[in-house]
């Protein structure tokens, strides 16, 4: 299992979601969870995704992802799991 | 499974509060380069640190994008020079051959510094540690990203008083030989007392006798994380100030750790430690003085200083320690003046001062760190002030150290810029009353009554 966040943050506008998860599912990528919230109309998501079978390498995924957040004025990070896992779990 | 608020929580301190990984520091050891032949040396040196850090660089910077997380400085600490160059070198001049080809290797591999330029003579000097010392200045003013330091106490040994009056004048010397620089040599040497053989800081990292072939430490950072938490506890009582400070110590250590344990992995080289040091920079909001500000201080540098800076340390190390499985090197809050702007700030409101700034060292690491001093201070003075500093070191049973910047042309008043992370500083007035007398006895301190401990 190789587990990734991905966040997003920006102002909120149609289609953030299917955008990115359209990209994630032409990669192979597995969306295990999402959850979002709005705050003062600044959109704020998290995404739980399985890259275990991935059909691109990290470094393609997080710069390809970050590039959709500059087309769509939002933006967009990955990051390995195990930094929030070490950071917040004993 | 991980929610939003802790991702949250997790990337504000990166984006916003300056969390970063300071180092990675790869320690190397160069015991099996040595030889009879200067030539030789250095070509079993140079070719030893290229094949061992070639990756370094090239990790580093896949763990920042794979973890979101910056690496600031990727680095790398040697063998104390004077003990892998003593057979090959007959005086100061080849010990500069050395420095120079370390400069080589260290931007054929891409490193930012490399430290080991250094001799360990608490006790005693041999023939190759003098010379080691002697070639300093040239060595300082003829390369750019070596790093040295010398060893001239500790709480087993003593002090080696005819080491701390010959590190005075080194540092004279060292500021004159790149006073075109502002004396920046002097911003990469420097003067221990208990030195740790395991330190992934610069410019005091050397990779000691007691360490493997190689090996990865990591000094993780985040002052600005911790002054952020201890914004939210304004007013509450100190149980309440430790444990945040102590809370977000962990937090920040862990990162490091995993950080540490994952360049080990993919470098395939073992892991030595995590140092727990609060380090700060020159940018606003990454200061050790703001969170001693933030504790209830007008300025850092008014009473209340030390104790505030005993309490961080202490709750830095009690939070660091359960979140790495090994932890090691200075392992402290560090108090440098140039590289901390709360400190600069603290200086030009009259409310610091080196006398304040050495009380503060006796409860923390390291020591009197970036301060610039008129470039006409005698020598033995600043001897005097590195026997104090030695003196708080040995006594205490902890790491001390001095790296002072006599900057030539320059008296109190001016203002000395470093660049980059080393920063910029007023010039700070040392006390006029001498201590040539004291200095000029020779020999040794005897070292304390409770080093006895067999």
């Amino acid at each position: 299992m190789n587990k990734t966040i991905i966040t997003v943050v920006g102002k909120d506008a149609v289609g953030i979601i299917a955008k990115v998860c359209t990209y994630l599912s032409n990669n192979q990528i597995n969306v295990e969870d999402i959850s979002q919230t709005i705050v003062q109309g600044y959109f704020n998501m998290m995404m739980i995704v399985d890259t275990g079978n991935a059909s691109i390498p990290f470094g393609d995924m997080a710069r390809d992802l970050e590039q959709i957040g500059q087309e769509i004025g939002v933006h967009i990070k990955c990051q390995r799991e195990e930094i929030f896992e070490k950071m917040h779990r004993i | 499974m991980i929610n939003i608020l802790e991702v949250n929580e997790t990337n504000k301190m990166i984006e916003q509060e300056m969390l970063d990984v300071r180092t990675i520091t790869l320690g190397i050891s160069l015991l099996d380069c040595c030889d009879t032949d200067l030539d030789r040396l250095n070509t079993r040196i140079y070719e030893k640190i290229c094949r061992t850090a070639k990756d370094l660089v090239r990790v580093g910077k896949e763990i920042e994008l794979e973890y979101g997380i910056p690496i600031v400085n990727k680095r790398i600490s040697v063998t104390p020079i004077a003990l892998v160059g003593g057979q090959a070198c007959h005086s100061p001049e080849d010990f500069v051959t050395i420095a120079q080809t370390l400069d080589r290797a260290a931007k054929e591999v891409g490193v930012n510094f490399l430290g080991g330029y250094s001799a360990l003579v608490s006790k005693g000097m041999t023939k190759a540690e003098r010379d080691l010392i002697l070639s300093i200045p040239q060595a300082m003013a003829s390369t750019e990203r070596i790093c040295s330091s010398v060893n001239i106490g500790s709480t087993k040994t003593g002090i080696n008083m005819d080491a701390v009056k010959l590190m005075g004048e080194i540092v004279l010397k060292t500021a004159e030989a790149t006073k075109d620089q502002n004396s920046l040599g002097c911003a990469k040497l420097v003067i221990f007392c208990n030195a740790p053989d395991d330190n992934p800081f610069m410019a005091g990292a050397f990779h000691g006798v007691t360490e493997g072939d190689a090996v990865i430490n990591v000094g993780v950072s985040g002052p600005g994380v911790v002054k952020h938490a201890l914004e939210a506890v304004r007013g509450k009582n100190f149980e309440v100030l430790c444990e945040t400070v102590k809370k977000t110590a962990f937090k920040v250590t862990r990162m490091g750790q995993l950080v540490a344990l994952e360049a080990s992995e993919r470098l395939r080289i073992p892991f030595g430690i995590v140092d727990l040091s609060l380090a700060p920079t020159p940018s606003v909001g990454d200061s050790v003085a703001e969170i001693l500000e933030e504790m209830g201080l007008e300025s850092v540098g008014a009473p209340g200083t030390t104790a505030a800076l005993a309490l961080l340390n202490d709750q830095v190390k009690k939070g660091g320690v359960m979140a790495s499985s090994f932890v090691g090197g200075l392992s402290g809050a560090f108090i440098p003046v140039s590289e901390d702007q709360g400190m600069i700030d603290a200086v030009n409101r009259g409310a610091l001062t080196i006398e304040k700034l050495e009380a503060m060292t006796s409860v923390c690491s390291v020591g009197l760190d970036m301060i610039a001093i008129p470039g006409k201070t005698p020598a033995t003075t600043i001897a005097g002030i590195i026997a104090d500093e030695a003196a708080i070191g040995m006594i205490n049973q902890k790491t001390t150290a001095v790296r002072l910047i006599p900057v030539i042309g320059k008296d109190v008043g001016d203002v000395v810029e470093f660049g980059g992370l080393l920063g910029y500083a007023p010039v700070q007035p040392v006390n006029k009353f001498s201590c040539a007398d004291f200095i000029n006895r020779g020999g040794r301190i005897p070292a304390p009554i409770h080093s006895f401990k067999n």
